[in-house]
């Protein structure tokens, strides 16, 4: 039998849920043993070289970039699971939704305290090489269809690797108290 | 304003429960409501600033900022769209320099919207400065502001002729007509005025009152249809030496403007149903709450309450009746539709926000000032006093077995006869359409937005309790109407800008409606957000009052009796969209930084 | 307490003094019904709709309502708490609401009852209002970005006069919580620390103060909200 491939990135997020997930231990083997990897920083494969089984999406779409992430991930796995409070509500990134671009940009390079007295050309990164800024950052499943949700800052250990034997079982999935939080 | 804001607040006795009264007259002769007078009231009532605030903040009329010399409040409701609203909103935009909300520089006119104001039979209207200017059409609308601007006074902008009845009464003044189409037992102008409380009440005790109304089956014609005499009894069971008669005529559910044609055609029947009411309660004060949108009818009211005083209708010993003692006083709301649900209206007599009150204590039990309180609709006690006159078997004669006597309906829309109707219960939707000359009908609205749309297939449908329950409003569609658009997303909205704000539950789910049906009508809609929509809509139920229960109404009876509508503006079935866009995403990023990149 | 009424709740046998409300006469009986808004001893109000049970085919609020003798309630069914649930899930989309980022995290009854009912992700698109932290008063922080509206500190904080410090502003969508500056200038220590406690969000904190209890201690870290009437 084929083992389940899994595909992993982070959007708009902190790359906290990744490191999440290697906090399973030593259980990591075992989970090496039951899956591949695809795309993935954890084997740093840029683009996806197959099909694959589960996609698991840490961070919120902030960039015109994420989206385009987020859409190749659902075109190549059947399962996309939203990691964490970023993936599923935009999280700490979702702090400047309601607030005009105009004011985060003029903050962040022309009128915060630590450029207001550098950026004397008053620039503005501009460049076509940089992703674009979307109006707010959004949740993923506001972008593409979302199968499963793990919620947490980053999600416990325990819920990762139960969501993930369950996926891979094909079983219910064991959401246990202690482990389901929000941060 | 210092030295006013004081005087006003002697007015009342610097009473806390004339809250609402204080600030009418500080927002009326200031123009708005200072922070300054906010601190002034709060020091002269003993209260917190915060007291006031949750008072001021939550009226459509009460500002804190100047509304204008001339103040332009414009309809929006569904029926002034109907007719010509927008056209007459941008002609107004054009000739001010304006857009809506907000004030010309040198102060002289302030442009807002609001809601419904009980013109329908007349729309376009606004209120300018608490008069009311009906069937605007663009050039009126121009010609209104080149006559404010060259300095003409609010009497001097008036250059139609005055309206018909007492609409042309020295104290009314008023360019309305009120379109009585058909007139029936209740509106019938052949009664004495006061000989039920001169030649009958002395000859009956209050139970047998009671008895009498409970005897003609009579039930509240607000909309709720709670049967009176039941209401009256047990206000009457309740112990207290203080008790309260309230007239609702807080007439606020868009299409309805049948109490606006009673209170001047027909104020004498009424004020008489209120000392009925008092009589057959024991109640000795009278509330007549009256929305803001009809003070222009309030120095007229007034001056028919002294006249009763004078002839002893109100006042002691009323018809000679030993310890009858009553007297009436006019409360104006401020520009809110929950306060016409009756605790709402209780609180917001007492002060208070218009926020409805959880129930048990009802307000028979519990009302104004927690005394017990009946609170009638104005037909109600119309009706009533005919019940009184002419007997309950009488009255009885008229209508079904179940939904005795008749109804006064407002009809408006898309027919010729617009106006209102007093009609038995009984008849079909389709008669009242045939007889206010409506032909080619797409649906109707019966009850307003909080009641439900119909199509034709539902015309034969039978207005009563037991069908069709109405407080009185008929707003008739032609073909040309886009029902989801024009009638569906307007009440929506409506139901969101009059909500109070307490429950959760009415609080935030007519908005998650309001996206949802955006996003269909943006072409972006799903199969599955139709089926979202009636499930959400569930949550409603939970509401304390009706205001928040019915909010999706609007929504969920277009999505019964008008599904292929929704399902026309449904494209890709069941493609997943939540109606991200990224072109329309990245425009504000592309515009802040000057890139505008091509997307593929 | 005088008179004693019987009713059922699920079916199952209850008994508390007449005239109590269900939500308390509920909890005598070990039976939890979800609130939020509720404070035990004060006046309810009813805001959050969250204890909504049936009674006779009628939805009512259990913190409003009263129990008479032979009332049966239903409480514990798949329809009310899909209802309860959606109401949490409401509360969430209307606000913004930083789990990781807030001081009463772990603290929260709002967050508790998420737990509670496992919700993963609200049904509802999130709104994403752009709401103020007012940081103006000397004891007090008010984020409105966390403020559910239940008008428990309208209801519990007064001055020493019995006036109001907080209040409702505003109606409908627009509603927020409006602070008297100068009783809140005026606010004891105490009062402010009483006002901190009885917000169930993290809605009022104390200026200067921090997250408090590590996480693991927290009071709904380990056990659902309402499981210690449930044992």
């Amino acid at each position: 039998m084929q083992k389940p491939v899994i595909a992993t990135t982070s959007l708009a997020g902190c790359f906290g849920c990744h490191m999440s997930l290697l906090d399973i231990d030593e259980r990591i083997l075992e989970l090496a043993e039951l899956v591949e990897f695809d795309k993935s920083p954890f084997n740093d494969i840029k683009n996806f070289t197959r099909q694959c089984d589960i996609g698991l999406i840490e961070g919120g779409c902030c960039l015109d970039e994420n989206v385009h992430v987020l859409e190749a991930f659902r075109k190549n796995c059947r399962i996309l699971v939203a990691v964490g409070e970023c993936a599923i509500m935009g999280g700490l990134p979702a702090m400047r939704n309601g607030i005009p671009i105009k004011e985060c940009l003029d903050e962040a390079y022309l009128n915060g305290p630590t450029v207001r007295n550098t950026n004397e050309m008053k620039i503005m990164p501009n460049d076509d090489e940089l992703p674009i800024l979307l109006d707010r950052v959004y949740p993923c499943h506001e972008v593409v269809k979302i199968d499963f949700f793990l919620p947490g800052c980053p999600p416990n250990a325990e819920l990762i690797w139960n969501a993930l034997n369950a996926l891979i079982n094909n079983s219910e999935m064991d959401l246990p108290y202690e482990v389901f939080k929000y941060d | 304003m210092e030295q006013s804001v004081s005087s006003i607040l002697d007015t009342y006795q610097r009473d806390p429960t004339q809250l609402m009264d204080i600030l009418i007259d500080i927002q009326s002769e200031a123009g708005y409501i200072s922070d300054q007078a906010i601190e002034q009231a709060a020091l002269g009532l003993n209260i917190s600033k915060a007291d006031v605030e949750q008072t001021r903040s939550f009226y459509h009329f009460f500002s804190k900022k100047p509304r204008g010399k001339y103040s332009i409040y414009l309809n929006t409701s569904v029926v002034a769209c109907m007719m010509g609203r927008d056209t007459v909103a941008r002609t107004f935009e054009h000739e001010t320099g304006i857009p809506f909300n907000s004030v010309t520089r040198d102060g002289l006119i302030g442009l807002f919207e609001t809601s419904c104001i009980g013109m329908s039979d007349q729309e376009p209207a606004a209120i300018i400065n608490d008069r009311i200017f009906p069937n605007l059409t663009p050039f009126r609308a121009k010609e209104l502001i080149r006559d404010i601007k060259a300095g003409k006074t609010m009497d001097e902008l008036i250059v139609e002729g005055f309206g018909d009845g007492q609409n042309s009464n020295k104290d009314i003044r008023a360019i309305i007509n009120n379109n009585i189409r058909k007139i029936g037992p209740v509106l019938s102008p052949d009664y004495k005025p006061g000989k039920v409380i001169r030649e009958i009440l002395p000859k009956m005790t209050p139970g047998q009152v009671i008895d009498e109304v409970k005897n003609s089956n009579l039930r509240g014609r607000g909309g709720a249809g709670f049967p009176t005499g039941m209401k009256w009894e047990l206000c009457r069971q309740t112990e207290s030496s203080e008790k309260y008669i309230f007239c609702n005529a807080d007439e606020g559910e868009p299409g309805t403007f049948k109490d606006r044609v009673i209170l001047t055609e027909r104020p004498k029947l009424l004020l008489e149903g209120m000392v009925i009411a008092a009589y057959a309660t024991g109640a000795s004060h009278g509330i007549l709450y009256m929305r803001h949108e009809y003070k222009y009818l309030k120095k007229y009211l007034e001056n028919l309450i002294q006249g009763a005083h004078k002839r002893k209708f109100l006042g002691k010993d009323i018809a000679g009746i030993k310890g009858f003692d009553f007297d009436i006083r006019i409360q104006l709301g401020a520009g809110s539709y929950v306060c016409g649900e009756e605790s709402a209206l209780i609180e917001s007599a007492e002060g208070k926000r218009g926020e409805p009150r959880d129930r048990p204590p009802f307000p028979v039990e519990k009302g104004y000032l927690n005394q017990p309180t009946v609170v009638n609709n104005v037909e109600t006690f119309c009706a009533a006093v005919k019940v009184l006159l002419n007997g309950g078997n009488w009255y009885r004669s008229f209508g079904t077995k179940d939904s005795t006597g008749t109804k006064v309906l407002s009809i408006s829309g898309d027919c010729r006869n617009p106006g209102i109707y007093e009609v038995e219960w009984g008849f079909s939707v389709n008669d009242m359409c045939e007889m206010a000359g409506a032909d080619d009908l797409q649906a109707v609205q019966v009850g307003g937005p909080s009641g439900s749309l119909i199509g034709p297939g539902d015309f034969d449908r039978i207005l009563c309790y037991a069908d069709l329950s109405t407080g009185g409003s008929l707003i008739l569609f032609n073909h040309t109407r886009d029902l989801l658009q024009d009638v569906v997303l307007n009440f929506t909205s409506f139901f969101i800008d009059e909500s109070c704000g307490s429950c959760s539950t009415c609080r935030i789910m007519p908005v998650l409606l309001r996206n949802k049906l955006n996003k269909i009508l943006n072409a972006r809609g799903m199969n599955s957000d139709i089926v979202d929509m009636v499930n959400w809509a569930k949550v409603l139920k939970a509401s304390r009052c009706g205001l928040g229960q019915t909010a999706a109404n609007p929504i969920v009876s277009s999505i019964l009796n008008f599904k292929h509508l929704y399902d026309q503006r449904i494209r890709g079935g069941t493609h997943y969209d939540m109606g991200f866009d990224l072109n329309r995403a990245i425009q504000e990023a592309g515009t802040a930084t000057g890139r505008f990149p091509l997307m593929e | 307490m005088g008179k004693v009424s019987t009713f059922t709740i699920d079916g199952v046998k209850c008994m508390a003094g007449e005239g109590s409300y269900i939500v308390d006469a509920a909890r005598q009986n070990n039976i939890y019904i979800p609130t939020l808004c509720d404070v035990q001893g004060v006046p309810p109000k009813g805001a959050c709709r969250t204890c909504t049970v049936r009674v006779n085919g009628k939805l009512m609020t259990s913190c409003t309502s009263r129990v008479h003798d032979g009332m049966e309630i239903e409480n514990n069914v798949p329809e009310l708490n899909d209802l309860r649930k959606s109401i949490i899930e409401m509360l969430f989309v209307e606000g913004n609401h930083l789990c990781p980022t807030c001081e009463k995290s772990g603290n929260c009854e709002l967050q508790a009852l998420a737990y509670r009912y496992a919700i993963t992700v609200p049904r509802y698109p999130f709104l994403f209002p752009r709401r103020n932290i007012d940081f103006t008063h000397p004891r007090i922080i008010k984020d409105h970005n966390r403020c559910i509206l239940c008008k428990r500190c309208i209801r519990v904080i007064k001055d020493k006069d019995g006036k109001n410090i907080f209040a409702f502003l505003n109606r409908g969508f627009k509603t927020r919580i409006y602070v008297d500056p100068d009783l809140a200038e005026n606010l004891t220590e105490e009062l402010a620390q009483k006002a901190v406690d009885i917000c169930p969000v993290g809605a009022i904190i104390k200026r200067g103060q921090g997250f408090e209890t590590p996480i693991g201690r927290r009071k709904y870290d380990k056990h659902p909200i309402g499981s210690e009437l449930e044992e």
